[in-house]
């Protein structure tokens, strides 16, 4: 469903991200793990254009979403049209915050319901589709009972159930995380994770930039770990922690055991 | 002149201040806005046009800009602003819309830069989240950033309005005849000073009602935190 072909990134003198390359089928959970500095946000941008790789394919479906030598000539509404097939949840939220919860879920979708041709006709009901998605979504992420209240009325938790409420407003083919839980107390990342656990049973197609191991572990069904701005080591969750012949990864888990 | 005479004559000229406050803040606050896009934009001589035209007019005081305006055609070009057909000879006309082309084109350079730190002050992540989920760019503005960037300038533009408000009195130099220059009127052919005293309380009443209004505004879009 997607595949990811050499991609290349830098930030003026720094390469970030030096020929990744992977695939993923649809309905598949891919976890991306990997100390700060990685490139593991980086890709994810790079997923959501937000970014725009130097060098590299994105393939979706069959369709060449980006190719970098034709990059030139991609205007803004076309990066526009190939972001509908990727949804993000940053680390930070992103609410907008001068709309409560249910217009925050709303707004894309109503903006974009604008542009399409019968939309003058069906004003009514396509607003009411949109609106009832919103509810079901709502009520999906525990959330219902906060419809009206406004983000600085919420817990980060609730922010963050929120945003993947509005990212899947969207439907997208490929949900994205950016360290989803990153910017929580830790008594909050459980109701964010078990929510994302529970998109895996209607089948979304998801990649998890995310530092929660057993999370990883429990949700994945593929494993990418990137150093450097390359993938080290890749395979299923079994396969990547139980991998003993690369030292990075090895150092890498044995950092996340650390007490102080 | 009695108490009440004196009260309608400055109410008259009070009239002039307050129609010159007005209109310049409603092209100003608009104008100040296409200024802010000139400045932020990313065709670079449009950016420096912009940036550089603002830097002249809020470093060279009104009062110049004023005179500039009123004075500069009939000097260089030999066509008064007072003949201009527009005005159909009315030279109070002339002198107001001169004044006023000048209040405008200050003001709007004040507040584009207002506008612009406010823009510049919401945070990357309100722009990629719009465009992830694939709004336009003019949609994210009005929709998403521009109620934040108002309520986060509303303060300074509070500001700046209640400075325009005392900054019409300038007008009376080029002959525009606001409070203080009914005010002076009587000052000269009555012999009373107290009236250009009085004139204070008149500004003072309007600025309040401008204060109380902003208080409530700010007050309006305190529901949201940005």
């Amino acid at each position: 469903m997607l595949e990811v072909k050499n991609i290349y990134k830098s930030f003026g003198n720094t390469e970030v991200l030096k020929g990744i390359n992977f695939t993923l089928n649809k309905g598949e959970v891919l976890a991306i793990i990997g100390s700060s500095g990685s490139g593991k946000t980086t890709l994810l941008r790079c997923l959501n254009f937000l970014e725009l790789p130097d060098k590299g394919e994105i393939i979706h479906n069959g369709e060449k979403l980006f190719d970098a030598q034709n990059n030139k000539k991609i205007t803004d509404e076309q990066i526009r049209q190939k972001r509908l097939h990727f949804g993000l949840v940053f680390q930070n939220f992103n609410l907008f915050p001068q709309y409560n919860v249910f217009d925050n879920i709303c707004l894309a979708p109503k903006m974009l319901a604008k542009q399409s041709p019968d939309y003058n006709r069906d004003k009514v009901l396509i607003n009411e589709k949109i609106e009832k998605k919103a509810n079901e979504l709502l009520a999906r992420v525990g959330l219902t009972e906060k419809k009206n209240a406004y983000s600085c009325e919420l817990s980060g938790g609730q922010q963050q159930r929120v945003a993947i409420a509005r990212a899947l407003a969207q439907n997208p083919d490929i949900l994205c995380f950016d360290e989803p839980t990153s910017a929580l107390d830790p008594e909050l990342t459980g109701e964010v994770l078990r929510v994302i656990k529970g998109l895996k049973s209607f089948n979304s197609t998801m990649i998890v930039v995310t530092h929660e191991m057993d999370f990883a572990k429990s949700v994945a069904d593929k494993i990418i770990f990137m150093a450097d701005g390359i993938i080290e080591v890749e395979g299923t969750p079994t396969e990547v922690f139980g991998c003993t012949n690369n030292e990075k990864i090895k150092a890498f888990l044995s950092n996340q055991l650390i007490d102080i | 002149m009695t108490f009440w005479q004196v009260t309608l004559q400055l109410l008259e000229g009070f009239k002039v201040t307050i129609l010159l406050f007005i209109m310049t803040l409603v092209s100003a606050l608009p104008l100040g806005l296409i200024f802010a896009f000139g400045s932020r934009a990313k065709f670079k001589p449009l950016s420096y046009l912009t940036r550089g035209f603002v830097y002249v007019v809020r470093g060279t005081p009104l009062l110049l800009q004023l005179m500039i305006v009123i004075y500069l055609p009939g000097i260089a070009f030999s066509a008064p602003i007072t003949k201009w057909a527009v005005f159909g000879g009315n030279v109070s006309y002339a002198l107001f819309f001169g004044a006023l082309f000048a209040f405008v084109i200050n003001y709007a350079c004040y507040f584009s830069e207002i506008y612009r730190g406010g823009i510049d002050s919401i945070s990357r992540g309100q722009y990629e989240a719009c465009a992830v989920l694939g709004m336009t760019k003019k949609q994210t503005f009005f929709k998403v950033i521009l109620l934040q960037v108002i309520k986060r300038i509303l303060a300074p533009v509070g500001n700046e309005t209640i400075t325009l408000v005392k900054d019409t009195a300038l007008v009376r130099v080029v002959a525009v005849a606001e409070i203080l220059f009914f005010a002076n009127e009587i000052l000269s052919l009555k012999m009373m000073i107290w009236p250009l005293f009085y004139t204070g309380v008149f500004y003072l009443i309007f600025n309040s009602i401008l204060t109380w209004l902003f208080n409530k505004f700010e007050k309006k879009l305190n529901y949201f935190w940005s």
